[in-house]
């Protein structure tokens, strides 16, 4: 049982992150349409920004695998 | 869709998981009494009791998918190419009785087209689906003891079998704070296992690969590059455009060095893992490796962090007094979480691929039943082996994502500890 809820907080968690670099991709997808020529500096903050969110979303994946 | 509409879906989903919760529990109650019959002779042995009267090698009981993916993905002492196993060195030591014990890993006698199940025990060590474990018991003989299984309870305890009796065993020793059920045990495991050969494979085809190149600008000063120096050289060029030189500013022939060792080394190894049949390591999936460069980018950001940056950690700048009390704590907290989530991304990614290439690969196990049915193994082999092709493909785009985001992370951490205090403006 434990196992089980630990897996639905893990996916809990992955929402959270699957939002937020959703969100990232589409803001980038849109800057780059404003702006094509910065499309070198977005690139990179943006997969900077996305490892950021995913970072968090590590850390509660991590966790419930260590109370699972 | 707006963000409040997902969340009531995403409700509603699990609120119909729950109440289909209760259905669920007795069709699986109705399958058990199918397969009854099919396991009774394993079930005799009565309840959740172990027992060695049928320990044996080779495979028993149902397939479980996690447990394969699981001895997939943690090292081992024998090198696997396919299914044939290569002995490696072992190095042991022993906390009981300091004793230190070197000798090659085909003492246990391991079939050679098998799991690394060893026959033997040697020096009161077993090896145990290809790591190795020490027998609790100190009475246990040291000399080479034939064996006859290694059985496991459902807490993924092994307990060795010699005749009748049944010796418990330490859990394998790893350093990966034992996550995946090992830890720091009574006895250290020092022995150049699988992930070390391939680090060590790795680390001498780059220096090949590196000083070759290098010996090329050499030879073809002013010329244009060639063969494997043109190959190289974008890649060089494109971490050096967007990560040392925008992050690190200035100074970033300082610092260059490092950021490219970590992300050559790191994308060899992801690349190096994807291979199949060809040992298949999981070297960036394992915590203790991805915790020691971690532990690097740590001292190195720190080490040269300069005033401004320490500044800004215990008593940030133009921000009231009680704001302070509050900030300090987070950002001292901040300097040990960056370098923890370096290390668990990588991991965390890294083995979440290779895990989802092999539970693709397990379906047709699941489907066939472990051999039993023909047409359910034979309809998913096709299906399989599309899925984790699929799945391979994404996984070279992650191998080169996560070795550019572990040195773009470490680059601005660094760049962050040793910029120059210009923005005072902005306070």
């Amino acid at each position: 049982m434990g196992g089980s809820i630990a897996a639905i907080g893990m996916g809990l968690a992955v929402i959270g992150a699957g939002i937020g670099i959703g969100n990232i991709g589409a803001k980038a997808m849109e800057a780059i349409a404003r702006q094509p020529e910065a499309v070198g500096d977005i690139r990179s903050n943006m997969i900077l920004m996305a490892a950021l969110v995913e970072g968090a979303a590590l850390i509660a994946i991590v966790v419930s695998f260590l109370v699972a | 869709m707006s963000i409040k509409t997902l969340f009531t879906l995403v409700f509603l989903f699990f609120g119909g998981l729950l109440l289909a919760g209760s259905g669920d529990q007795h069709d699986h109650g109705h399958d058990g009494h199918d397969h009854d019959t099919h396991e009774a002779h394993e079930d005799h042995s009565g309840g959740h009791e172990l027992s060695c009267e049928h320990a044996s090698f080779g495979h028993h009981g149902k397939f479980d998918a996690g447990a394969t993916a699981f001895h997939h993905i943690s090292d081992a002492n024998v090198y696997s190419i396919g299914p044939l196993q290569i002995p490696l060195p072992c190095i042991l030591y022993n906390n009981r009785d300091g004793a230190l014990h070197m000798f090659l890993s085909s003492e246990f006698g391991f079939d050679n087209l098998g799991h690394g199940d060893g026959h033997y025990a040697f020096n009161g060590y077993v090896l145990d689906g290809g790591t190795v474990r020490m027998i609790a018991d100190p009475e246990f003989p040291m000399d080479k003891t034939e064996i006859k299984g290694i059985i496991h309870d459902d807490e993924n305890n092994a307990y060795v079998c010699v005749g009748d009796r049944m010796y418990g065993t330490y859990a394998k020793s790893t350093a990966d704070f034992g996550l995946f059920g090992g830890g720091i045990t009574p006895f250290y495991d020092f022995s150049i296992t699988k992930n070390v050969v391939s680090m060590i494979i790795v680390f001498l085809f780059m220096l090949w690969m590196f000083l070759k190149i290098a010996k090329a600008y050499k030879l073809r000063e002013g010329q244009a590059p060639k063969g494997l120096q043109s190959f190289i050289e974008p890649i060089f060029v494109f971490i050096q455009d967007e990560v040392c030189k925008p992050f690190l500013g200035d100074k970033y022939l300082r610092y260059q060095p490092f950021i490219m060792t970590l992300f050559f080394f790191i994308l060899g190894l992801n690349l190096f893992g994807q291979i199949p049949f060809l040992g298949g390591s999981n070297v960036t999936g394992n915590l203790a490796f991805t915790a020691v460069l971690a532990i690097f980018a740590f001292f190195v950001t720190n080490l040269s962090g300069n005033k401004h940056y320490w500044e800004h950690i215990f008593w940030m700048p133009g921000v009231p007094a009680w704001v302070k009390t509050i900030l300090t704590p987070v950002e001292v907290l901040g300097v040990f979480i960056k370098p923890l989530t370096l290390m668990l991304r990588l991991f965390a990614n890294i083995t979440a691929g290779h895990m989802v290439i092999i539970i693709f690969v397990s379906l047709i196990f699941i489907f066939s039943q472990n051999g039993d049915s023909m047409v359910g193994g034979l309809g998913t082999v096709i299906p399989s082996g599309l899925l984790s092709l699929f799945m391979m493909s994404i996984e070279l785009l992650v191998a080169f994502i996560q070795a550019f985001v572990f040195a773009i992370l470490t680059a601005s951490y660094i760049g962050a500890a040793i910029e120059d205090h210009h923005h005072e403006a902005a306070h």
